[in-house]
């Protein structure tokens, strides 16, 4: 499959407009303008949200990045990520080609090389709305270099003197490394250097089930890499409910993907060139080989050399800083948001945390974190997205629960586009028509979920929902289907 | 009573009664042929080699008394061969070695079928060991007479010594087994299934019970939920919704999760089969055969892991598995004798299904009996998959599910078990026929 032309070449340049956009060569760092009132320290989406809104607010922000700005979702998370994922979904699409178009198909040879320049550009065209230049032109001090608390209202970037109203902590989370004995030896990738690969390997091994683990296998199988993936827990994303796990499984097996669930790493060594895993199925020993292998097993908070002690901001080297549900640290004018303190790892948690810890910081708001109603997905085909609470979760809090299923096999749309594999699932208070949460399983789960988060932000309940025009055909019509569902069963209560 | 040479083929003229009472026949026969006569241990599948499953052992213990009862069996002969089954488990070692019969008053999944030791490394199995515990207290409660002492004696002492808390490994819920080499496994096992027998017989231990909080603590895992239009208490594969009701008279007993939603699981699996009429109805997949009169989707053997396309869609095939519906996994598979265990519940659904079955592939029930697995979308030699031999779980659940639907007489013996009725008032049902009188 890698036999295909020889990589095309712009990869450099859409890394030097990345350059030129994140992390400016020629940068120099502006002179203070002590006091701030708010700095910023770490510019992910956390931080860049919170300039973006603070800016707005009038007020003077500093904002101090370390390595480069968009953090870690636009360098090495979703951005990258999703579009490899993009380019592997159209590759596998070529299976169904004589169905919708060809009476005789030749399959067209990969070329990873532009499969990988093609993700570097939208990369690099993505960093520029987030710039350095462009930060610096709507008035934020942007400052490149080491954070370092001083004290209770200073910070030193490098040996630069800053002095702050309001902090915020925002300097997110990295991959947890390995604790797999041999696996340093051996080499291995995480999400920071898996998208910077120039070949395609033949054999990709990826340690840890959880979202992006998951994501890359089925990316890599479909781009054409033999991929094994081998999760310790029985089931694949443990936060997900079994069947949208179980369908995922399916769908990866499909593909191609060999899977090792509940089966555990327990140590690498090097055969010549090939690396070697050592795993555990129960008392079952096998050994794995790879050409390179990912270890996407978690993400750790970036809470070191913060000199977060002499501001006296508690952190926990787990859970990250800490923080109560307004955000606020254990020194009353610093403030955290994003991976560094929360523990729902996704950009558009960050974003939205920072925003709120802003508003408390410094616009007298009091709004708490755990109001927050998250929704997420994970980026397969299908993919699983889901908002609020589980059934059990809402069982566990004593409240009883109702789901209304819809599959997706029943949803015109879905049979058209060949994508009805999946359901709708939305669990209501019973007796209420409330919607406390939702997973959905389809092609386009992460867009759909989008309307149950509108719903329940707005308070509407299913029967608001059921009277929502959708455009026919449309996937989203699943969604009518289950309110409809709810309000026929009501009918008869 | 028909000859049970008659053909298959002809099955499907005979009137209801007849046709239930051959397949039921048919169905218990299995235990007479592949039972081992020394050890009373029973194969789990009539395949060369097939080591011994606890948990058909427990049909087999089950089945018996209807034998008997049907003038299939002798009572002593019956009494002769569950004694034997008893001696053995009672005298076979118990510990954490890896290659003894049990452990803790549990017994491992499979067993050799002659010297009744672990095989295949497989796990020690708690659910198998209630569905086989299930089974001793059956014969418990049904061998009453006086010459019969030994077997209510046994059972009483087997059922004693398990130790049910142990299982529990510090937890609320249980896991689905353990292992000497690496102790409980941590399968996945939430959400509603076939594990209520055993939560209850673990309950109504009068040595070693589950915590008070174990079933709650199960059962908030359930999802009620409105699919294809119907609400139940959900659960993919039908086999879920059978293997505790083979024992247990649901009807009318209702636990907190049911009192509150004003249904029973009786009802629920009621309502579970119209939920599988309906996908097979509207056959989403596009199998071969697939109707309303053509469902059953649940743990069995498949044609297999492999792969076709066939009318632009991608087919992937599956071996042993469990299946279900409607979120799948759906290979075009069916097992064959499903239907027909749910006469208790809808017979009329359940005798149509059949006949249809007998009608359109009579190669579904080679001697009458019915086989594991059927798909008929992989068609090889022109008549579709079809499993090879028979499973003792199919043989025992339909033996026991038809006699539930002819005279109730399994769950009549039951209701007479003290320790199920404790299980049962323990874990919260009440009502119907757990009202004092």
């Amino acid at each position: 499959m890698t036999d295909g032309p020889t990589p095309l070449p712009p990869k450099p340049h859409s890394q030097n407009k990345l350059v030129e956009y994140v992390r400016p060569v020629d940068w120099r760092n502006p002179e203070p303008r002590n006091p701030y009132d708010l700095v910023i320290v770490g510019a992910g989406p956390a931080g860049l949200a919170a300039a973006d809104l603070a800016i707005r607010l009038g007020l003077r922000v500093a904002l101090i990045e370390r390595n480069r700005l968009g953090g870690n979702s636009l360098n090495a998370g979703s951005v990258p990520s999703k579009a490899i994922i993009h380019a592997a979904h159209a590759y596998a699409a070529k299976r169904q080609a004589e169905e919708f178009y060809a009476s005789s198909f030749t399959e067209p040879a990969l070329n990873f090389g532009a499969v990988m320049a093609r993700m570097a550009r939208i990369r690099a065209r993505i960093a520029e709305y987030h710039s350095a230049e462009r930060l610096q032109a709507l008035g934020a001090d942007l400052f490149f270099g080491d954070a370092r608390f001083s004290g209770f209202t200073d910070i030193l970037v490098g040996s630069t003197p800053l002095h702050f109203r309001k902090a915020l902590v925002a300097t997110g989370a990295r991959p947890r490394p390995s604790n797999i004995p041999g696996l340093d030896q051996v080499g291995y990738h995480t999400s920071e250097s898996m998208f910077e690969i120039d070949e395609l390997p033949k054999r990709l091994v990826v340690i840890g089930g959880g979202p992006l683990g998951c994501e890359l296998a089925q990316a890599y199988c479909r781009l054409g890499a033999h991929v094994t993936i081998v999760q310790n827990d029985p089931k694949f994303l443990p936060r997900e409910e079994r069947d949208a796990a179980e369908m995922l499984s399916r769908s990866m097996a499909r593909d191609g993907v060999v899977i090792r669930l509940n089966t555990t790493v327990v140590g690498a060594h090097l055969q010549g060139d090939t690396k070697c895993l050592d795993t555990v199925n129960n008392e079952v020993k096998d050994c794995i080989e790879a050409d390179a292998i990912l270890l996407s097993i978690g993400r750790m908070p970036n809470t070191e050399n913060l000199g977060l002690e002499a501001a006296g901001i508690k952190c926990d080297s787990a859970q990250g800083v800490t923080v109560d549900d307004f955000l606020r640290t254990t020194n009353e004018n610093v403030y955290a948001a994003g991976d560094v303190c929360v523990s729902d790892k996704f950009t558009n948690v960050a974003q939205a945390s920072a925003r709120m810890a802003v508003q408390n910081a410094l616009a007298g708001k009091e709004n708490g974190q755990s109001r927050l109603t998250i929704p997420w997905c994970t980026y397969c085909d299908p993919e699983i997205a889901h908002i609020g609470l589980h059934a059990w979760e809402a069982k566990r809090n004593s409240i009883p629960a109702k789901s209304f299923t819809v599959m997706m096999h029943d949803v015109d749309r879905a049979i058209l586009d060949g994508q009805d594999n999946g359901y709708v699932k939305i669990h209501v208070k019973e007796g209420t028509d409330t919607i406390l949460g939702a997973t959905i399983v389809a092609s386009r789960a992460s867009e759909m979920i989008n309307e149950i988060s509108v719903a329940m932000s707005a308070g509407l309940g299913m029967r608001d929902l059921s009277r929502v025009l959708h455009t026919y055909p449309a996937q989203s019509e699943a969604i009518r289907m289950a309110a409809l569902a709810y309000c026929r069963e009501a009918a008869f209560r | 009573m028909p000859p049970l040479e008659l053909a298959v083929d002809a099955l499907s003229s005979l009137p209801d009664e007849a046709l239930t009472d051959e397949l039921q026949r048919a169905a218990f026969d299995y235990f007479v042929d592949y039972t081992d006569p020394d050890t009373g241990l029973v194969a789990d599948t009539s395949r060369d080699g097939s080591p011994c499953s606890i948990a058909v052992v427990g049909f087999a213990l089950s089945c018996y008394p209807a034998a008997v009862e049907n003038g299939w069996m002798a009572r002593k002969d019956a009494a002769t061969r569950v004694l034997k089954a008893l001696r053995f488990f009672w005298q076979s070692p118990q510990s954490d070695q890896p290659d003894v019969t049990g452990y803790k008053g549990f017994y491992y999944h499979f067993l050799d079928m002659k010297a009744g030791r672990r095989v295949w490394q497989c796990e020690l199995s708690l659910i198998d060991t209630a569905l086989l515990v299930a089974g001793m207290l059956t014969a418990q409660c049904y061998f009453d007479r006086d010459g019969e002492r030994e077997i209510r004696e046994l059972v009483e002492a087997l059922y004693r010594r398990i130790d049910w808390r142990w299982a529990q490994n510090g937890m609320e819920t249980l896991s689905q087994g353990w292992k000497p080499e690496c102790g409980f496994l941590h399968y996945g096992w939430e959400g509603y299934n076939e594990a209520t027998i055993l939560y209850i017989l673990g309950a109504g231990s009068p040595t070693h019970p589950l915590s008070p909080a174990s079933y709650s603590g199960w059962s908030v895992t359930y999802q009620w939920e409105n699919v294809l239009a119907r609400d139940v208490l959900y659960s993919g594969p039908l086999f879920t919704h059978l293997f505790s009701h083979a024992w247990i008279d649901f009807r009318g007993i209702q636990d907190t999760f049911m009192r509150i939603r004003g249904s029973d699981y009786f009802e629920n699996t009621k309502s579970t089969i119209g939920v599988h009429r309906e996908y097979g109805a509207h056959n989403p997949g596009g199998y071969a055969g697939y109707g309303s009169d053509f469902w059953g989707i649940t743990a069995g053997d498949g044609p297999g892991d492999s792969e076709m396309r066939e009318n632009g869609r991608d087919r992937r095939f599956f071996g042993y598995m469990s299946r279900g519906v409607p979120i799948g996994p759906d290979d075009g598979t069916i097992a064959p004798w499903a239907m027909l265990a749910t006469l208790p519940f809808d017979p009329k659904a359940a005798l149509a299904g059949t006949r249809h079955l007998l009608a359109a592939y009579p190669q579904v029930c080679p001697q009458k009996r019915f086989a594991s697995g059927f798909n008929p979308t992989l068609v090889g030699d022109g008549g579709g998959w079809v499993s090879e031999g028979w499973y003792g779980l199919d043989q025992g659940l339909l033996m026991m599910m038809i006699e539930n639907y002819k005279t109730g007489l399994i769950w009549r013996i039951l209701r007479s078990c003290t320790y199920i009725r404790t299980g049962l008032e323990r874990v919260g049902f009440e009502g119907g026929w757990l009202t004092p009188p």
